[in-house]
């Protein structure tokens, strides 16, 4: 399997996902600058944390528009594989490569703690290292992260399998107007997302920070593992 | 501008005494032309020439065989083997966290990063030590506010995780908190770079964000006193832009690993004068710059602008000439201004020419050398007297949960969940998770343990058990991970030297800070002094903080695997290292319960302190020890309390010994004092017994509630409801006193 990360300018969680990839793979991914207009020749593009272009207007706004974002949309188009983690993910939503958008969280102040998510997704390798339904602990560390959708949009992503990952309780409840539970308010508390073909998928926390147990735990692990398996 | 005639009345209105100005016209054979007088006077402010201080910053230990670079850099260089070196350095941004709480605090994480990054370093943590009003004065809650959004929203976009940190409340500091920043970062220790500029010829290079007219005269400001006209000062106050500070750093660290830099040095206080001034002079070369091919921002600035705006994230280089190209590519990739400004001469001056025409001519030397320096006078401190240890009015169970609940004994979880503590994937411990935090270093099995700490009412009590106290409670933090302490920073902040009776507080403090720093083998590797922290108000009554000679310490975990934190584990039995002899003077105790601040504080013991903090380190080291905390605020029973919450576990408690009341015992804050947790007892006080090291039996571990027969008997869920409860009633979120929302402020 052969894994870009890109970097824009202000990302700054490219290291982090970087070694989680090594810690599976025992290989280090490439990482590619935003400015090259071609993305040939990789397995899966993964769009990571950050503050891209300092995420002055709307976060990943400017992101979105970066010469390599052409080349990333072309690749998914050909069914490649991207993922968009926080700052990836909001990109991946001003770039309407996944539907909604991230809203400032609830609470209008910037969130980093730990937040448990349910694994709902269906026929997706983001998803397919965990068991349909399991719970996992995941950092989260962002200010925009209230996820968004036409009451319709939300609909179909539900009726399709295509919620990735829902916010929940450590027993795996899930209860959209606790701001313990759904802390940034999300709608349906919805975490991450897949594309139709389920081969783009965003989510906003960090499993990249919890791939080793001196870390604070390997609950991040299976996202990885599943890619790994379906990718070799 | 227009510009006002050069005379003693406008060098007053710049800072500058009557003989100081005098000084000036001596060294020029001249009147000095406006922007002479600005260099002058910034380069002669207390910020940046430390004139009350330097006499007793020289007493400080500063070496040791692991220490690189000392004070006089960027910022302290220590090893921290394998070929790395830890580079780090606390400094302040006090004044302009008032004034603008986001952008202060914001601006002075950005500062001390930048002194960091331009040693060669990537900064891998931050850390901070905040000292807020008391939670019921106006202020309060708004400073609070933009304080930790400040920090967060420079921090988070930087990519450094904030590990750690430490909070007071205290009216003292009601119009003039303290907002203390930490950095740490790693470097090869063959790629360290300094200041000092080399090569007549060579071109000076100036990167980074343009320069405009914010921040004129910054160090001046922080070098006054405060009263009801400071809020006009605003326009003096720094705008962060953390986004391009991170590409200046990946810029830079890109260029580092090329041999094109000689040296380097970032414009922090009194911007393009004192980056030029220090290089030059530490080169022993002289300097010429043409400020036409500054970036600037902003059209028609003066050359005395130029010189003294403190706009962010900008640096100054001496590069190789023939690599200067270079070194623009990877500037010009990075979207960063790079601009030729001048160039390295034999002349020892500096000269600065503007619009064809030379704005200013200095002989370095003597802007160096006859610097302004006091030796001011002090009185004899008068300490308070011990304290006889009062009745206990309520019992232990409700002071204590008096104390979790109250502003200084609350959780900070509020405050460290808006910090993003994890970017970089190295956070081994999180903030709360043990004494100190712990980052690994990236590809090695090695970690650093960081802290920040000082308790400033031990300091206005005796400001040299102040002083003291300090070092030991940061050592003692480092220790109880399993860390080897190495070195520590100083952030020295006070009110006016003028005043005898403060001069004597820094004194002491920093005697104090020597004693202990040289009795643990704990050097001072770089620090920072904050002065004039006071407020006149209306009626012309001067309120002095408490002092505050704030410690950041940094050690290393040799195998990170062996670090500890402080949660209670399932299971195993609870010791206490170190006498109790019952100190209650200057608790938080006897504020929080009695509404006394009295007494004297807790004697510090060296000999003790190393004697038990070398004792625990090694019984972490052998993997006998599961969970340790030291014991500092609150004494005993919060240190019980607090391990208890982080773990989710109670413990069954003996009493406390014969002859010592039990709040006394477990309220008390004597010092060198660690809690153990063990499953294996025996071995320990074995080990404790051959050592000569005071170690007794504090109880078991086991349910979940914190228990003392007959005394006390308390829910673990209580007492984090209770410690979780004062922050989110504090900052209220309910609709009409919700926070403002900077523009400012991102995601």
């Amino acid at each position: 399997m052969k894994t870009g990360i890109v970097v824009f300018p202000g990302t700054n969680r490219e290291r982090d996902m970087a070694q989680a990839f090594r810690v599976v793979s025992g290989r280090t991914p490439q990482m590619l600058w935003h400015q090259q207009d071609s993305v040939e020749g990789f397995d899966l593009i993964v769009l990571p944390g950050g503050f891209s272009f300092g995420d002055y207007l709307r976060s990943g706004a400017m992101g979105a528009h970066s010469p390599i974002m052409k080349a990333v949309r072309q690749f998914a188009e050909k069914g490649g594989y991207v993922l968009g983690v926080c700052n990836g993910f909001q990109i991946l939503t001003e770039a309407q490569m996944l539907p909604g958008a991230l809203l400032r969280n609830a609470g209008m102040r910037f969130l980093s703690q730990d937040c448990h998510l349910k694994v709902e997704g269906r026929d997706s390798i983001f998803t397919s290292g965990w068991k349909h339904g399991d719970v996992f602990r995941a950092p989260m560390a962002h200010g925009d992260g209230n996820y968004t959708a036409a009451p319709d949009v939300l609909d179909r992503l539900e009726g399709e399998g295509r919620v990735a990952f829902r916010y929940c309780t450590a027993e795996g409840q899930v209860k959209d107007g606790d701001e313990h539970v759904n802390m940034n308010g999300s709608a349906r508390s919805i975490a991450g997302v897949l594309s139709e073909n389920r081969r783009v998928c965003g989510l906003m926390p960090h499993p990249e920070n919890l791939t080793e147990e001196i870390l604070g735990g390997t609950d991040g692990l299976p996202l990885f593992n599943g890619i790994m398996e379906a990718l070799g | 501008m227009t510009a006002a005639p050069v005379d003693i009345e406008l060098a007053r209105s710049f800072g500058l005494k009557d003989d100081e100005y005098e000084t000036v016209l001596n060294i020029m054979g001249r009147t000095p032309s406006l922007t002479e007088l600005g260099i002058f006077s910034v380069m002669w402010s207390e910020h940046c020439s430390y004139k009350s201080s330097r006499l007793h910053l020289k007493t400080l230990p500063t070496k040791a065989p692991w220490v690189i670079h000392g004070p006089g850099e960027n910022a302290g260089v220590i090893d921290i083997g394998e070929g790395l070196a830890a580079v780090f350095k606390m400094e302040s941004h006090n004044h302009p966290s008032f004034i603008e709480p986001y952008q202060g605090a914001a601006t002075g994480v950005g500062g001390i990063l930048r002194d960091v990054f331009t040693m060669g370093a990537r900064p891998i943590a931050n850390l901070n030590a905040l000292r807020f009003g008391d939670a019921s004065h106006k202020d309060t809650k708004r400073v609070v506010d933009g304080v930790v959004r400040g920090i967060g929203g420079y921090g988070n976009c930087m990519g450094v995780p904030t590990v750690g940190g430490e909070v007071n409340f205290h009216s003292s500091y009601n119009c003039n908190p303290l907002v203390n920043a930490m950095t740490v970062g790693i470097a090869r220790q063959d790629r360290i770079f300094l200041s000092a500029a080399a090569g007549v010829g060579n071109p000076v290079v100036y990167v980074g964000s343009k320069t405009g007219r914010d921040g004129i005269h910054g160090a001046t400001m922080s070098s006054a006193e405060f009263d009801s006209e400071s809020s006009s000062k605003r326009p003096t106050v720094q705008v962060g832009d953390p986004f391009t500070e991170k590409l200046l750093l990946e810029a830079c660290l890109e260029l580092m690993a090329t041999d094109a830099v000689i040296s380097i040095q970032d414009m922090g206080a009194a911007g393009l004068t004192s980056s030029a001034v220090e290089m030059a002079s530490k080169g022993g070369v002289g300097i010429d710059l043409e400020l036409d091919h500054v970036p600037q921002r902003e059209p028609n600035m003066h050359a005395y602008e130029m010189m003294l705006s403190e706009s962010q994230e900008r640096m100054l280089m001496v590069l190789r000439p023939d690599r200067t190209e270079e070194a623009r590519r990877i500037f010009e990739k990075w979207e960063l201004d790079f601009a030729i400004v001048g160039k390295l001469t034999d002349s020892g001056r500096i000269i600065v020419r503007h619009n064809g025409k030379v704005e200013a001519d200095i002989p370095l030397g003597p802007l160096a050398d006859e610097a302004p320096i006091y030796d001011r006078p002090t009185v004899v401190y008068e300490r308070q007297p011990a304290l006889v240890a009062p009745a206990d009015p309520c019992g232990i169970e409700a002071g204590l949960c008096r104390l979790l609940a109250g502003a200084n004994g609350a959780s900070r979880a509020w405050i460290w969940n808006q910090y993003d503590s994890g970017v970089g994937g190295q956070t081994v411990q999180r903030p709360g998770g043990a004494d100190a935090a712990i980052v690994r270093v990236e590809g090695t099995d090695r970690a650093l343990a960081m802290t920040t700490d000082c308790t400033p009412r031990y300091g206005q009590a005796d400001p040299y058990v102040g002083g003291a106290q300090a070092v030991l409670e940061v050592w003692r933090n480092l220790t109880a991970t399993g860390a080897t302490p190495l070195a520590m920073t100083d952030n020295l902040n006070f009110a006016s030297p003028e005043n005898p009776r403060i001069m004597a507080q820094f004194v002491e403090a920093v005697k104090g800070i020597g004693d202990a720093g040289r009795a643990l083998d704990f050097p001072v590797v770089s620090g920072n002094v904050s002065l004039y922290n006071e407020t006149r108000g209306d009626d012309g009554s001067v309120t002095a903080i408490q002092p505050a000679p704030v410690i950041g310490g940094v050690g290393v975990l040799d195998d990170v695997r062996k670090a500890v934190g402080l949660a209670m584990p399932q299971d195993g039995e609870l010791l206490l290292v170190g006498e109790t002899r019952g100190e209650l003077g200057q608790s938080i105790w006897l504020k929080e319960i009695l509404g006394r601040e009295e007494g004297a504080p807790p004697a510090v013991d060296f000999t003790a302190e190393r004697r038990n903090g070398d004792f625990v380190r090694e019984q972490i080291q052998k993997g006998l020890v599961d969970a340790c905390h030291d014991v500092s605020d609150g004494g005993l029973i919060v240190a019980l309390a607090e391990m208890a919450m982080a773990g989710d576990r109670g413990c069954i408690l003996e009493k406390g010994p014969a002859g010592l009341a039990e709040h006394v015992y477990w309220f008390a804050e004597d010092q060198a004092r660690y809690v153990l947790a063990t499953k294996q007892a025996d071995a320990v006080l074995e080990a404790a017994q051959a050592a000569g090291v005071p170690v007794s039996r504090l109880g078991r571990i086991g349910g979940d509630v914190l228990k003392l027969d007959g005394v006390m008997a308390v829910s673990v869920e209580h007492l984090r409801k209770q410690h979780a409860s004062f922050f989110p009633r504090f900052m209220g979120q309910k609709e009409e006193d919700a926070p403002v929302v900077h523009l400012d402020e991102i995601s």
